[in-house]
């Protein structure tokens, strides 16, 4: 399969009305199967290659197909990066990665398992179906984004890999190519960035990699070729451009928290209840609407995960 | 008429050139899909700059004899009152819509807003006695009064660190610009010191 990334011009974004409709058609073919608000990432154009396979596992969920109608423009997703890589100005993000090498690309999976590998991208998209997951997207800075997804579950990542008894946690890298990423130089940060989750955490059906949204190979602002979503989290969490993968015994350091560790703790879930130092957490502004809203605890997902962090202090979860 | 003086155009055409910019992209509708934090991440870094010029005034004196931009003190420090009013209007009137339920958080439990808020309460006087009727009705006061802005500077430095994703005192992180304008307010301050200033002058003379 052909998997030289994209590179998107502005023409090429998919408005949301386009999207929407193009969803509805594949509905009535019946491609999309109602109540799975999953999209198959069929190209608009007959010369447009399809990265990111079909979706298969169509999971119906009710809390998905609420969230289709309140999906982020797309040029908003693909315009508003934190990506401090290669800028700390989001807006610079994308036309700074523009020529971005995500292919070839690696990704070594190894620490406490039993069977370590190193995936090549193509192997990834041939060795697991990829499905469409619409999340909403909760920055610390207090602003979110409902993006659809296109991914598939790190449980089935962490299986081919067989983590031993010993293994509690799993800590993921960025690439750090200062040839490519011209943030890097800035030596105030602690490069290369790192981010960790509780096995248990990495294990959850909500925790995907994803190599897509909107059906469209993923752009190197949003992370391409892979990176992490950890949806009841702040964005920080979730990872972009990952080479390495490690289960560990300890629990890893992560970027924003050797940065500030009053402030960017491991655990880092959205909770509008837990006081940032820094920013009210208690609302936040969804991009493309002008009223704020309430932050909801865990982003909304409480009900998957909130039994992750039973008998666990609230007060050390930020 | 007065004619106008190549450095007063400068001051003034550079002092309105972020509200410019503002309604430039306001009206070519190029903000970012984020306008409200956009508005208010310039107009904070137009208020800030502006103070710190306006406090390089008497520097520019003491250490050049350079004395002709010593009336452009005023007018600086009322064009970067004007963005900072600007700013906390965004942010009262657009971005908290003034939701009290949201906003007494938000604003008094935080360090950087209320740093900021305290930082601009103090601010409205000085605005106000700026001009000719202001300072005679204050009299000899006006000095001491306007000599708080070295304090109000060095904490709006702390708003502008805290406003970004780092920690300014461990000097890791989003830290480069407010630490930039926090060292050139430190040195604007040091150059004021009475011995730092004698000396300045006798080693320029
Ligand atoms: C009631 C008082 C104030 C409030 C509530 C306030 C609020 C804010 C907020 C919410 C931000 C962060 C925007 C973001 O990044 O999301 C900010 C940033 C900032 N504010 Fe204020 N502010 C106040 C007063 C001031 C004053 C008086 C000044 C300067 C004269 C100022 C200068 C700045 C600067 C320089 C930034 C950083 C902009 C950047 O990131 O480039 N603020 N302020």
């Amino acid at each position: 399969m052909d998997t030289k990334s994209i590179p998107l011009h502005p023409s090429e974004v998919t408005p949301k009305d386009q999207y929407l409709s193009r969803r509805d058609f594949l509905k009535q073919a019946g491609i999309v199967t109602a109540g799975a608000a999953l999209l198959a990432a069929c190209g608009t154009s007959a010369d447009e290659t399809p990265v990111t396979p079909v979706p298969q596992n169509l999971s119906a969920d009710q809390e998905t197909s609420s969230l289709f109608k309140e999906l982020t423009a797309e040029e908003s997703i693909l315009s508003y990066n934190n990506y401090y890589e290669f800028s700390t100005d989001k807006e610079r993000v994308a036309k700074l990665s523009k020529d971005f090498q995500s292919s070839p690309w690696t990704i070594e999976v190894g620490g406490l398992v039993n069977n370590p590998q190193n995936f090549s991208i193509e192997e990834i998209l041939g060795n697991f179906s990829i499905e469409e997951r619409i999340y909403r997207m909760r920055c610390v800075e207090a602003w979110s984004m409902v993006i659809p997804w296109n991914g598939f579950p790190l449980a089935e990542l962490l299986k081919a890999v067989d983590p031993t008894p010993d293994a509690k946690f799993v800590r993921f890298e960025t690439l750090a190519d200062p040839d490519q990423m011209p943030g890097l130089s800035n030596g105030l940060y602690p490069w290369p960035y790192q981010e960790g989750l509780r096995l248990d955490e990495a294990l959850n059906d909500l925790t995907i990699l994803s190599t897509g949204l909107y059906g469209e190979t993923l752009a190197s602002q949003n992370g391409a070729p892979i990176r992490l979503v950890v949806p009841w989290k702040y964005g920080f969490k979730s990872i972009k451009s990952i080479v390495k993968i490690e289960l560990t015994a300890e629990q890893p350091s992560t970027f924003w928290e050797d940065i500030a560790p009053k402030e960017y703790g491991f655990y880092a879930n959205v909770n509008p209840e837990i006081d940032h130092p820094r920013w009210s957490q208690a609302s936040e502004r969804r991009i493309g609407e002008l009223q704020r809203r309430d932050t909801l605890p865990f982003n909304g997902y409480a009900e998957e995960v909130a039994h992750l962090y039973e008998g666990m202090d609230p007060a050390t979860l930020y | 008429m007065k004619k106008l003086k190549p450095l007063s155009i400068l001051v003034h055409v550079g002092s309105l050139l972020p509200l410019a910019k503002l309604i430039f992209d306001f009206l070519t509708n190029n903000f970012s899909p984020n306008p409200i934090q956009d508005l208010e991440q310039q107009t904070g870094f137009a208020a800030i700059t502006l103070l710190i010029l306006s406090l390089a005034i008497t520097p520019l004196r003491t250490l050049f004899n350079w004395r002709a931009p010593a009336k452009y003190r005023r007018v600086l420090g009322l064009y970067a009152f004007l963005y900072a009013t600007l700013h906390v209007t965004v942010y009262f009137a657009i971005d908290y819509a003034f939701d009290f339920s949201l906003l007494f958080e938000a604003t008094l439990e935080k360090r950087y807003t209320l740093i900021g808020t305290i930082s601009y309460l103090l601010l409205i006087p000085l605005a106000i006695t700026s001009y000719k009727w202001g300072m005679k009705k204050i009299g000899k006061n006006w000095k001491k009064l306007h000599k708080t802005v070295y304090l109000i500077a060095p904490m709006l430095i702390l708003h502008f660190a805290w406003a970004r994703k780092g920690d300014i005192f461990s000097l890791q992180g989003d830290v480069l610009q407010p630490l930039i304008y926090g060292v050139l307010v430190i040195l604007f301050l040091v150059v004021r010191i009475p011995v730092i200033r004698r000396k300045l002058i006798s080693l320029r003379k």
